[in-house]
């Protein structure tokens, strides 16, 4: 009997470890959904090649008040850091999927901008891809397809 | 204009689709007059690759004539004949400042679904339209060349057009793996893979002083062609145990280098097993290692193992503990063909490069589909089908 007892308060013990964790796991998860990072790319340049008087690039400005801004040295004399994020509410859960494949996300906006301002600074033009010669995806290329518009601009550097 | 257009998994066309035409300052529009196959295009084709639709217009190698400029274009006017790098690269990035050109970070106009894959975006190239940056490939009347003062490189007089061809990609490719794999005067360098970036990265480990050069693969005709046109020894891996083969012809140590020249599609001796097969049809599947796990255990004991296949999946089964204890040093990457391609012209001028042999089937672009499909299963002997878009 007192066998019987022990295990089942091992058991129980094991279970609410076991609950304690996975909750935690997923309040993790929603957390860092909630939570508003910023963009960031480094512009091979001084800050003040990368806003000259203090203006934003032009891609950026385009933005207006509905970012916010900071700039930093980059280490290791590799330029300037600059970042960016929306105020607006970031959108989670289905809406949040619904938002990407929409392009309606507003750090889609945030990256896109990001990126083309560091390729007007570096380069002076900000780069066109082709006109496509095709628009209808494939069915094997569709997942990838998909995970490009999910991507809607955004990307890690 | 006519093009070669991806019409679904291991379907080809010639079509008809709009001409190219100067979308940025820094733009040049070349007459493609002659084009090359590519191993790294055979995932692609059969619909492996990480983006395909219907309509792309494929093929990353190719040599013209610039007729149009953009009005930032400084090196290159009409009339030009060049040779086009198949990375695309800004020149003015950290990367590309450091001759790094296919880690650009401008030269991707919509990075993302890569990024997420890899974590970190590499530059543009041509021919991957919804890969790598959204530009149209070299197996066309025309291309337009974005910051085309940076990827086309004027081919001096002295330089035939059949030579200069594979200074587009897979001469600096060749070069990228035996110069970054770190070849000095002296070493022992064995490369897998006898295709044209195989034969070539051998040629570049004699140029940069090895002393010794050992070349490896199955067929035939690709072993005799590397010991004739480059000078290296070979050795046929369906006759003999390779890494022990080289152990006994390097006094037991191994190769100082080994560069693999093989990729996803040629690595595997037999057919992908069936859950391979199904994954690589859903998404990113099981690369095949069988040359990059045979370098790693026949490199010498703190040497160097280049990758120079393009695997767009994700391997298991890889011998990481033979790295740490053997000290190894495993590296890899897409060309930097800026930085090496006048350097290459300059020694196809010299005549101490030489690629046109490895163009074994010339033929019009009509006849592109047939010519992916001689290059795909390396029947009559192909080693690489040429295209002549103007024949």
């Amino acid at each position: 009997m007192k066998r019987g007892a022990l295990a089942a308060v091992t058991l129980g013990a094991l279970g609410a470890a076991v609950t304690h964790r996975l909750w935690s796991s997923r309040e993790r998860a929603r957390a860092e959904r909630r939570r508003i990072r910023w963009q960031v790319v480094t512009i091979n340049r001084r800050p003040e090649e990368v806003m000259p008087e203090g203006r934003l690039p032009e891609p950026l400005a385009r933005l207006g008040e509905s970012i916010e801004v900071q700039v930093r040295d980059a280490p290791g004399g590799r330029g300037t850091e600059l970042g960016a994020r929306p105020h607006a509410r970031i959108p989670s859960g289905v809406e949040e999927v619904m938002a990407r494949l929409g392009g309606e996300d507003p750090r889609q906006a945030v990256r896109r901008a990001l990126r083309e301002s560091k390729c007007l600074i570096e380069t002076g033009e900000v780069l066109r891809a082709d006109e496509p010669a095709a628009r209808r995806p494939a069915p094997i290329g569709r997942p990838p397809a998909v995970a490009a518009r999910r991507a809607g601009g955004e990307e890690r550097r | 204009m006519k093009a070669l257009c991806w019409r679904g998994p291991g379907e080809l066309s010639v079509d008809r689709v709009p001409d190219p035409r100067i979308l940025n300052d820094q733009d040049a529009i070349v007459k493609v007059t002659l084009s090359a196959t590519c191993g790294s295009d055979l995932d692609l084709l059969g619909g492996h690759g990480p983006a395909v639709r219907p309509g792309d217009v494929i093929g990353h190698e190719f040599l013209g004539e610039v007729v149009e400029v953009g009005q930032g274009v400084r090196r290159h006017r009409p009339g030009d004949r060049v040779v086009v790098c198949s990375v695309i690269g800004c020149g003015r990035c950290w990367h590309c400042e450091r001759d790094m050109w296919s880690l650009c970070e401008n030269s991707h106009p919509g990075p993302g679904a890569s990024g997420d894959r890899w974590g970190g975006d590499t530059a543009g190239m041509f021919g991957y339209p919804h890969a790598m940056g959204g530009f149209r490939g070299g197996h066309a009347e025309y291309v337009r060349v974005p910051f085309a003062d940076q990827g086309a490189f004027r081919v001096p007089d002295g330089v035939a057009e059949m030579d200069a061809l594979f200074a587009s990609d897979a001469a600096p490719t060749g070069w990228t793996g035996a110069h970054l794999g770190g070849v000095r005067p002296g070493d022992t360098v064995a490369v897998w893979g006898c295709g044209a970036v195989g034969q070539l990265a051998a040629r570049a480990a004699m140029l940069l002083g090895a002393e010794r050069v050992i070349a490896i693969d199955r067929h035939p005709e690709r072993l005799m062609m590397t010991e004739r046109h480059i000078g290296a020894e070979t050795i046929d891996y369906t006759r003999s145990d390779v890494p022990a083969d080289l152990r006994e012809r390097t006094g037991g140590r191994g190769p100082d280098v080994c560069v693999e020249a093989v990729g996803p599609e040629g690595a595997a001796t037999g057919r992908p097993r069936l859950p391979g097969r199904i994954r690589r049809r859903i998404g990113p599947g099981a690369d095949h290692l069988v040359a990059v796990r045979e370098a790693v255990r026949a490199c010498r004991t703190g040497g160097s193992v280049f990758v120079l296949g393009v695997f767009a999946g994700l391997a298991d089964r890889f011998p990481l503990g033979m790295i740490m204890d053997k000290g190894l040093t495993l590296r890899g990457a897409r060309q930097h063909g800026q930085h090496y391609i006048p350097r290459l012209l300059e020694l196809m001028g010299k005549g101490e490069l030489r690629a046109a042999h490895l163009a074994t089937h010339v033929m019009t672009l009509q006849e592109a589909p047939r010519g992916y499909e001689l290059f795909r299963t390396r029947r009559d002997g192909c080693v690489r089908a040429v295209f002549r878009p103007w024949a």
